[in-house]
């Protein structure tokens, strides 16, 4: 420590301060790199998916050996939807809002259903009940989509046919119900994330001030968890839109715009299910698909977009 | 003092009726998955016996066993499996533990948890149109292993990456401390913490994907094979597939339903039997963590 | 052998910035071998900061900038050819909260020098009771060994922390508010661990609590607002500061 160092490094301490870096060593750089490669290719496929999807569903638009390609208006205007006829019709109006339809049905059940399980999950039940309701909504959520399909068809249209005195089972209604129940699960647990993330010294101050539990969680926990709780409502009803088997078994498969909930209907997801196996490839038809394939992804991302934004304004307000 | 007893009655019985709502609404929910099961239960018991689960469909499927369909499934979701866990894992190490935070990471998974929201009948789609044809795998078990691992990659890194990041960074610390290089921190101790919770998560994938119809019905499935699969280019059957075949097209619906029951339990039973193993051992994962 | 007051580390006009803000201004401190240093200064004042320096933990964050000369033993510690792994080594680091990892004991202790390829049982029975009673542990722990460390208490926690950094046999531990997480009785324990190590080995420790600083250390710096006000043997600087600030502080008007 001698005093001319001590100048000379007056000096250097002067300069541009050095950025510091955790530095890899060799034989680190080749792990990181391997997972490198494995977040490459899964972030890869998945672009894949997307590039892939728009391209093709772009083939519908452009003329082909078919014909001129379908115009963007027809598409979402149009409400008929005759893919084989000659000359085809690929109006996909009558299929979205037969999505729509289905998925407002089924939040009508859902939301109510979900965020009542969610307030009984986080505020209400007992440490002991909550270990199996808790458990018994995961089983709930984790059931095949064919399976509640199956269960539509012989169950529960026979009951509505017999019951309610409708010419078919296979209807909007079905569908809803069954959808109801695999999007209750998902409003659910995240609604319960939300609400067990209200802090606690928010509730005792609701209840020091002399509200019942009621008035405490209706005028205080879930108003602060209000955010997660439509983030949750909101990815449930995503659950709902992107259902395939259900609506496949279910909902009838006319492509008609609905006047009652005892319409047949025919969603996106089960129009591709249904025509996919049959289509020659490069034709409308077969990119008319990828067209319904592109809206869904869309779709979905809207609500997710939405999700998201939703929540990060949540966290950002601090009442997490 | 009479208008605050009027008052506080008023209040008592409204929330006396919301929490009588809010109870019946989770009664609900058990009374449905209880009726539920107990439907298919008490349908399907009978249909299952040892030849059942072992014999090739007979007749038209109105008798024999669904054998190869069980296999298929298996076949399917572990394969599926074997292609996504790899690559999940490795991406969620990455992105947990070497992506530098900002606004691209976020970006990254946003992507991630939307494509996990993606409906399975568009992967399905894809699957058909890029394994299928573009690349010639034809239907095949192959096919539909690659479409399915796509389904449920996006749930496996995020899953993993969730547990990653709930390891505490005081154990990377400890470690960076003792001069540990950073691939030591992560192999020796972060991971050693966070296996388990992986593990839970790629249980859940399995029984995702052994459930699954959509993504397999036109990338691997068919509605009867004649042999058991030999090779990964092998067409296969699935229980899931074979379940939606015989209730919606076969053209002997009724004759065959108590097999119709029975494929449902038994895709039920597997479906359900790994979720429950997965809650289980993440419940007693959360009693006994220590950290 | 070395003098008395030979020097372990030495700081030069380090500047030290995350991101923007500069958290360190032209810090210049030799911190003596085998001694006790004590930092101490209000919440925020950077000497958490600059201990993290002191075996590169701040490599790790995101953005952080340095500038000036850290010497270990002469060598700088930054320069482009040192290895923060062996640096680490040298310099050992005892957490504010215990930090066990989820295995046994003995796994916990033999973590260090595993890294180093020591393999054998017998040497790492040997290395593990010699860290044990150093740290003042053995007696307690010595028929658990394959026990959890997570199932210790606090300050048995703490001890295996500090037993861990023991076994590489490090020339300075850096300790950043070791007690502060601890109850009175586990705290005296540590305490009277680093009392009976001193001699033998650098301690650098952080603390907010000046008592403990004025029992356990040779010397103490006192860090105000991201700089350096006083330093100087601990006897001294508590019963004669030269700056007003440290008075102050010491005396409670602030902080």
């Amino acid at each position: 420590m001698s005093g001319p160092a001590k100048t000379t490094d007056n000096m250097d301490a002067k300069a541009e301060p050095r950025l510091l870096q955790p530095r890899l060593a060799p034989s680190e750089q080749s792990a990181k790199f391997i997972f490198m490669i494995c977040a490459a290719l899964a972030l890869g496929f998945m672009a894949l998916i997307m590039v892939f999807l728009f391209k093709a569903g772009m083939g519908l638009f452009l003329a082909n050996y078919e014909g001129p390609g379908v115009s963007l208006t027809d598409f979402f205007f149009n409400t008929a939807w005759y893919p084989t006829y000659d000359p085809p019709d690929f109006g996909i109006g009558a299929l979205i809002v037969a999505s729509l339809a289905v998925t407002a049905l089924s939040s009508i059940i859902a939301a109510p259903l979900g965020l009542g399980l969610a307030v009984y999950l986080s505020q209400v039940a007992g440490e002991r009940v909550r270990e199996i309701v808790k458990p018994a909504v995961e089983l709930l959520a984790a059931i095949p989509s064919v399976v509640l399909g199956f269960v539509g068809m012989v169950l529960i249209a026979p009951f509505m046919q017999s019951v309610l005195d409708v010419p078919t089972g296979l209807n909007l209604l079905n569908a809803g119900l069954l959808l109801a129940l695999m999007a209750t699960p998902t409003v659910a647990s995240m609604g319960e994330d939300a609400l067990s993330a209200v802090p606690k010294e928010l509730r005792d101050a609701s209840y020091a001030l002399g509200a019942t539990r009621w008035e405490t969680i209706w005028k205080v926990t879930m108003p602060a968890a209000v955010s997660g709780l439509t983030t949750a409502i909101i990815l449930g009803l995503g659950r709902a839109l992107g259902e395939t088997m259900v609506v496949l078994m279910v909902a009838g498969g006319s492509a008609q715009i609905p006047t009652s909930v005892f319409d047949s209907i025919r969603p996106l997801t089960s129009t591709l299910a249904a025509e996919m196996a049959e289509t020659p490839i490069g034709s409308h038809h077969y990119y008319a698909l990828f067209a319904i394939g592109v809206i869904l992804f869309l779709m979905t991302l809207c609500f997710n977009l939405l999700a998201f934004f939703i929540s990060r304004r949540w966290r950002s307000m601090g009442a997490r | 003092m009479a208008l605050f007893g009027y008052d506080y009655q008023t209040r008592r019985r409204r929330e006396a009726l919301a929490l009588f709502l809010i109870r019946a609404s989770a009664v609900l929910v058990l009374a449905i998955l209880g009726g539920i099961l107990a439907f298919i239960f008490y349908n399907g018991f009978s249909a299952i016996t040892w030849d059942f689960l072992t014999q090739f469909p007979r007749d038209g499927m109105r008798a024999g066993g669904i054998f190869p369909a069980l296999l298929g499934t298996l076949l399917l979701a572990v394969g599926s499996l074997v292609i996504a866990l790899p690559l999940g894992f490795g991406a969620a190490i990455y992105l947990a533990e070497y992506a530098r935070p900002g606004a691209l990471l976020t970006a990254i998974r946003l992507g991630i948890s939307n494509l996990a929201g993606v409906p399975s009948v568009v992967f399905g789609l894809f699957g058909l149109a890029v394994f299928v044809g573009v690349l010639g795998f034809g239907r095949s078990l192959l096919s539909g292993s690659l479409t399915l691992a796509l389904l449920v990659l996006p749930t496996v890194i995020s899953s993993a990456e969730e547990s990653l990041r709930q390891t505490p960074q005081s154990f990377r610390e400890a470690a960076i401390g003792l001069g540990a290089n950073r691939w030591q921190a992560i192999r020796q101790v972060v991971l050693p913490a966070a296996l388990p919770n992986m593990l839970t998560g790629a249980i859940l994938a399995l029984g995702r994907a052994a459930g699954e119809t959509a993504p397999i019905m036109f990338t691997a499935a068919a509605a009867y094979t004649l042999a058991l699969p030999d090779s990964v280019f092998s067409e296969v059957m699935a229980l899931s597939t074979h379940i939606y075949n015989m209730a919606t097209s076969g053209t002997h619906i009724e004759e065959a339903r108590h097999l119709q029951y029975g494929s449902v339990m038994v895709l039920m039973a597997l479906v359900l039997g790994l979720s429950l193993i997965a809650i289980i051992i993440r419940a007693r994962l959360r009693r006994g963590r220590q950290w | 052998m070395v003098t008395a007051t030979q020097t372990a580390i030495s700081a030069q006009n380090v500047d030290f910035y995350y991101g923007d803000f500069q958290a360190l201004k032209n810090i210049s401190l030799d911190m003596q071998a085998r001694k006790t240093t004590a930092f101490i200064g209000p919440s925020g004042c950077g000497k958490s900061t600059f201990l993290k320096l002191l075996n590169r933990m701040q490599d790790m964050v995101p953005g952080a900038r340095l500038a000036g000369r850290i010497l270990l033993d002469g060598t700088d510690m930054y320069a482009p050819e040192a290895d923060p792994v062996a640096i680490r080594r040298r310099v050992g680091m005892v957490f504010q909260k215990p930090n066990p990892f989820p295995k046994s004991i003995y796994d916990n202790i033999c973590y260090g020098p595993r890294l180093i390829g020591i393999r054998k049982a017998a040497d790492l029975d040997i290395i593990v009771e010699k860290a044990l009673r150093a740290a003042a542990l053995w007696d307690e722990v010595k028929d658990s060994l394959d026990k959890s460390a997570m199932a210790l208490s606090g300050g048995q926690q703490q001890r295996v922390c500090i037993a861990r950094a023991l076994a590489l046999e490090p020339e300075v531990i850096l300790m950043d508010e070791p007690t502060s997480a601890l109850d009175p009785i586990a705290t005296s324990k540590v305490e009277d661990w680093i009392q009976e190590a001193a001699g033998n080995l650098t301690i650098i420790m952080v603390t907010h609590n000046m008592q403990q600083a004025a029992r356990v250390s040779d010397f103490t710096a006192f860090f105000f607002l991201g700089e350096l006000i006083e330093y100087g043997p601990t006897d001294d600087l508590f019963t004669s500061p030269r700056k007003k600030q440290t008075e102050n502080y010491i005396t409670g008007r602030f902080g």
